[in-house]
């Protein structure tokens, strides 16, 4: 943190690169980070059985309550979900200016546009060497957004839609999220698209944690231990 | 409005006790959700109240809701209620027909002006001019926008009029919308179902007469009192969802125990109706109880949402129909597929680099 403060007098964008350990993800958004994650693989697991139930259960009815059990694990994993992400949105205000890179893209910035190019082109094989970035690198800011922000937002959004059918009408999920509804058409069109938003994150899972396995190890700083310990870690003391 | 009779004097005239009458209040009070305390007050609004005229128009349908309408439980209800309605226009029911039917509109509408309640079933094809329905030699489009000019309230009965239903579903080649589309000026009440339950639909016209207003509707104008829960909410099969036990195949033996069809695209989860509660001919009876999944034929655009018998409904914003399973399987795979590629150019590029640099340095 000291670190980092002292550079920001300079010239940030030219002295930053050149420090070899930054802290970067302080510990509520690593928590946040870590939380989401388990929430993902909770409601990604259990949204799957809901919409494909398991094989039936033999046995009285009043014996089981297999069905029961996995619509209270999406729900409540749920409700984290989005509480973790209005903790992460307060963290946006009150945390270092890295954590509003999720929410804040610069797409006014020229600058930043041509980096956005050069990091297509070294994913596309075409440039030699990435550049070293303190927070995300600009594609991976705007795939951030695009991707987690706006399927997340959606998924709460028609998820608690949903949810709000459950809780019958009047409640306060009906009264906040019940619009939803009829924005689809109908509960069936609401239950189709949430669905698909699922999709939408498991390619994003997918291709977040590619991503971040290849950079730790091709990139020139370090990634997974960053979500884990809060410092960007540089492998070299070239400029940019 | 003096001269008009009350329902009471109708049905005193048609041989009814008060004792019958006192039965069918406390039914009403009890099918509208309402307490014991409501049922004097049913009887009072019988007794005292001017009845309303009612027009009952017919668009483009298939007098479903006519036929659930006239098999409504009880007697009083088909007895009273329906005869006292259709005296004043209803093309289908009424003893008149041709240029009288048509004379007997027009003088209900001049005579009741701002007062009668106008209810619809079917709904406009707008292509055309509407030539695709006439009614009386002009299209019932012009009927409709007459009839609506100036009723009291509006409803829609059953899914032609509230959503569209089959004759709106894709393609649609007449235009057919529901007339809330062309009705822009007037509460309309919609009663929904293919058809809608006939306790429904005179539980709805007995609230407006008793209390002069209409009843407490939802986002999609849907009296909150039949149309507040999914069918889903109230089923008794509701047991074997939760406990996990499905119908897998039809005829198999979770069918013959009367497990859950949740997984052989029941409908009830998503559809709001009181047929789990109220039943149908005379509460024998509803979908899920005959052993078939609920269709979802009082939600919007039931028709155009794929199978009735898979849980997983087609997406057709992309022009093919596929379920969201198959959409997110074929990009995911497609996905991991190019991950996979990219990982492994990624990694023989970093190994012919590192062996390169390896050259570099021997050589230097």
């Amino acid at each position: 943190m000291a670190l980092e403060k002292q550079l920001e007098l300079g010239d940030r964008e030219e002295k930053v690169r050149k420090q070899t350990a930054v802290y970067v993800y302080e510990a509520p958004l690593r928590l946040w980070h870590w939380v989401t994650v388990f929430c993902i693989l909770t409601l990604g697991i259990t949204g799957y059985f809901i919409g494909s139930p398991l094989p039936s259960v033999p046995g009285e009815a009043s014996d089981n309550f297999l069905m029961g059990y996995i619509r209270f694990a999406h729900f409540s994993a749920g409700y984290i979900l989005a509480v973790a992400f209005i903790g992460r949105i307060y963290w946006a205000f009150v945390g270092n200016h890295h954590s509003r890179e999720l929410f804040i893209v610069p797409v006014w910035r020229a600058k930043w546009w041509s980096e956005v190019w050069h990091e297509v082109r070294w994913y596309l094989f075409m440039a030699k060497t990435p550049k070293k970035y303190i927070g995300h690198n600009p594609l991976g800011q705007l795939s951030m957004f695009c991707f987690f922000v706006i399927g997340n937002t959606f998924m709460i959004v028609t998820g608690f839609a949903l949810y709000g059918e459950g809780l019958s009408a009047g409640s306060w999920a009906d009264q906040v999220f019940g619009w939803v509804i009829p924005l689809f058409g109908q509960s069936q069109d609401v239950h189709t698209w949430h669905h698909l938003g699922m999709w939408y994150i498991v390619i994003f899972v997918m291709t977040h944690v590619y991503v971040a396995v290849r950079e730790d190890i091709m990139s020139r700083q370090s990634l997974i231990s960053t979500m884990i310990g809060g410092w960007r870690m540089f492998k070299d003391d070239k400029p940019d | 409005m003096a001269q008009i009779e009350t329902f009471y004097d109708v049905m005193r005239r048609q041989g009814i006790t008060r004792r019958s009458l006192l039965k069918y209040s406390s039914l009403t009070a009890a099918a509208l959700g309402l307490g014991p305390s409501f049922a004097p007050q049913i009887a009072h609004a019988m007794e005292t109240k001017p009845r309303t005229p009612v027009v009952w128009l017919h668009g483009l349908e298939c007098t479903c809701c006519s036929e659930s309408f006239i098999r409504s439980a009880h007697p009083l209800v088909k007895d009273v209620v329906l005869s006292m309605i259709s005296l004043d226009y209803d093309d289908t029911l009424m003893a008149a027909a041709g240029h009288q039917a048509e004379a007997a509109l027009e003088q209900t509408l001049e005579k009741y002006k701002g007062e009668y309640i106008l209810a619809v079933e079917g709904n406009p094809p707008l292509n055309e001019d509407g030539m695709f329905c006439i009614v009386g030699g002009k299209p019932f489009l012009d009927q409709l926008k007459h009839a609506a000019k100036d009723a009291k309230a509006v409803i829609a009965w059953g899914s032609c009029a509230s959503w569209g239903c089959v004759q709106a579903a894709r393609p649609n080649p007449t235009q057919a919308v529901p007339i809330h589309k062309v009705i822009t000026d007037k509460p309309i009440i919609k009663v929904p179902g293919c058809p809608p339950i006939a306790e429904v639909m005179t539980g709805v016209i007995t609230y407006m007469l008793t209390f002069g207003k209409i009843p407490e509707l939802d986002r999609q104008g849907r009296p909150k009192m039949f149309y507040g829960q999914r069918i889903h909410d109230k089923c008794y099969r509701r047991p074997h969802f939760d406990a996990g036990q499905f119908v897998e195949h039809w005829d198999d033996d979770n069918a013959r125990r009367g497990y859950c069809l949740y997984k052989v695209g029941c409908k009830g989860p998503t559809t709001y109706n009181a047929c789990s509660t109220v039943r149908w001919n005379e509460g024998t009876s509803f979908p899920i109880q005959a052993g078939h999944g609920c269709i979802g034929c009082s939600e919007d655009g039931f028709w155009d949402k794929g199978s009735f018998y898979d849980r997983l409904t087609n997406i057709k914003q992309f022009g093919i129909e596929q379920n969201a399973d198959e959409i997110g399987t074929a990009v995911a795979g497609g996905v991991g597929a190019a991950i996979a590629a990219h990982a492994a150019v990624s990694a023989i590029k970093r190994v012919a680099s590192s062996s390169h640099k390896d050259q570099g340095e021997q050589e230097s």
